[in-house]
């Protein structure tokens, strides 16, 4: 019998005010440890769809469970990545790292050691002293990792957080988010526009449709992880990424 | 010639030609008009013979201005957080407030000499409610204006509203509050020389600078009222330095209004 899914949608709808649909009746069963990739158009409510998980957003009709319980009563167990680093520009690096166990409340010993350990896996272990606008946009990015990874949530939500990165960048980023995930799993959600970025990164794509949000097809990614730089020349990856893309515009020609 | 050299050179230059031309005004000047202006090596003879009157007066102006100031910076602190907790609040009292900082108080100091009592009391009166409302106006501005994706952040981190106010819109606010901390340090010397001006006279201690003023000009000792000017005009210096400094402390080391740090 397969595990209870960690986040479960089950005709999940979502409506702001009196406004268009966002989300129209959205199935989802996300078993732990999948990394999930949302792609779609513009409009098609891929952020909004996190900004549920999150409980930061109510769903108007249909249930959503996380870890059998509701967003809200779930909050302690997952993180959020914006699509900003969003960090306190006043506070050192390692200060910012601090700020969601600082908020619970939690011992000074345990605070240190926390932020010291993630700060490392992130590899800003020697940047903690530096403050935000010292670092590179990269490095703010990673910094804003390592604070959600902070309170080792069992779900990551990542919202498109490398869009505004240049390319070298990004695929930097995205093995060494897969690295990070060998050391401190976790269920990711990742909404973004790049393709690549999703073929790479998860074991699962939802292309999502616009006019009202809702899920396209779901395109499944065998490739074996760890994955590397390596994975990029693979022929799988290619005829993947090619799939989706050929998916994604189908979606598009469509709305 | 280095730009620094330069730099130092220039304003030099200036003041000395500033201070030949003051004198050839002066000289140009009848025998029987020269003391409608005098020298500056009048005014530094002065403050000689004025030193100990003036030391004192300088020493009860301070006192006034400081007092007055930190009033204000502590009660504006107050009102400003409560502006920014609740919008109602906020609505009802913002425009008044905004009005209230564009009446000059100098019209109501000879009342305000009687509603107080004079002396010291006055002075700090009217140096507070100088100070107090660029003061609230730019600390309630900065306490609304936090980046909206850092309150998500504390409100997805279930963060109290306690913490939620002081550990991020009270720092957040810090440079907005450091603005109205300048504007407030040049006028709380000002404020405190006007309160002087009008309530000086009925203190005890000799009164401050203000008082020190009305004396030397009815008694037509301008280089000894140039000399308090002067003296005047170093309290504010010395106002502004300190809030200046204490502005460097709290955001030179992240806030854009100063130099990147290097990489």
């Amino acid at each position: 019998m397969p595990a209870p899914p960690i986040v479960e949608f089950s005709d999940v709808t979502k409506r702001f005010g009196d406004g268009p649909l966002v989300l129209d009746r959205v199935n989802l069963a996300a078993q732990p440890g999948d990394f999930i990739s949302l792609i779609g158009p513009s409009g098609c409510g891929k952020s909004t769809l996190l900004r549920l998980i999150a409980g930061l957003s109510p769903v108007t009709a249909g249930r959503l469970r996380v870890d059998g319980l509701t967003p809200e009563q779930a909050a302690a167990e997952l993180a959020f990545v914006f699509q900003e680093p969003t960090l306190l520009p006043w506070l050192t690096v390692r200060r910012n790292v601090e700020v969601p166990q600082v908020l619970r409340g939690l011992p000074a010993g345990v605070i240190h050691a926390t932020s010291r350990r993630v700060l490392d896996l992130v590899r800003l272990g020697d940047r903690g002293g530096a403050h935000p606008r010292q670092l590179s946009g990269g490095q703010k990015m990673r910094v804003s990792i390592a604070r959600a990874l902070s309170l080792a949530p069992k779900i990551l939500l990542l919202d498109e957080p490398f869009g505004a990165l240049d390319e070298m960048t990004r695929e930097h980023l995205n093995e060494e988010l897969l690295a990070i995930r060998q050391q401190q799993a976790w269920t990711g959600f990742f909404v973004t526009h790049s393709v690549a970025e999703a073929v790479f990164l998860s074991n699962r794509i939802l292309v999502m449709a616009a006019g009202p949000g809702r899920f396209h097809t779901e395109v499944a990614v065998p490739l074996a992880y760890p994955r590397t730089e390596a994975t990029r020349l693979s022929r799988d990856y290619h005829d993947l990424v090619a799939e989706v893309s050929r998916i994604l515009r189908s979606v598009e020609t469509a709305a | 010639m280095s730009k620094r050299v330069l730099h130092l050179l220039l304003p030099a230059a200036t003041g000395a030609l500033f201070i030949v031309i003051w004198y050839a005004v002066v000289f140009s000047l009848s025998e029987e008009m020269r003391f409608l202006l005098p020298t500056p090596g009048e005014i530094i003879a002065a403050f000689q013979t004025n030193g100990a009157a003036l030391a004192r007066a300088t020493l009860n102006t301070a006192e006034g201005a400081l007092l007055g100031f930190g009033l204000a910076i502590a009660l504006s602190a107050v009102l400003a957080l409560t502006l920014s907790v609740s919008s109602l609040v906020r609505v009802s009292l913002y425009p008044y407030l905004m009005m209230l900082q564009m009446t000059p108080v100098i019209i109501f100091a000879p009342i305000l000499v009687l509603w107080v009592g004079p002396g010291l009391k006055s002075v700090v009166v009217i140096t507070f409610l100088i100070c107090f409302f660029p003061l609230v106006v730019n600390t309630t501005q900065g306490l609304v204006s936090t980046d909206r994706n850092l309150v998500e952040l504390f409100r997805m981190y279930r963060a109290s509203k306690a913490q939620e106010i002081f550990l991020l819109r009270v720092p957040a606010a810090l440079p907005y509050f450091f603005t109205g901390l300048r504007i407030a340090a040049t006028l709380a010397p000002i404020g405190a020389l006007v309160g002087d001006y009008t309530a000086g006279s009925s203190a005890g201690d000799g009164g401050g600078l203000g008082f020190q003023a009305i004396i030397y000009s009815s008694q037509a000792k301008y280089p000894a009222l140039f000399a308090t000017a002067a003296v005047t005009c170093v309290l504010g210096f010395v106002f502004a330095a300190v809030v200046i400094g204490l502005s460097w402390l709290a955001l030179h080391q992240w806030h854009d209004s100063y130099e990147r740090a290097d990489k």
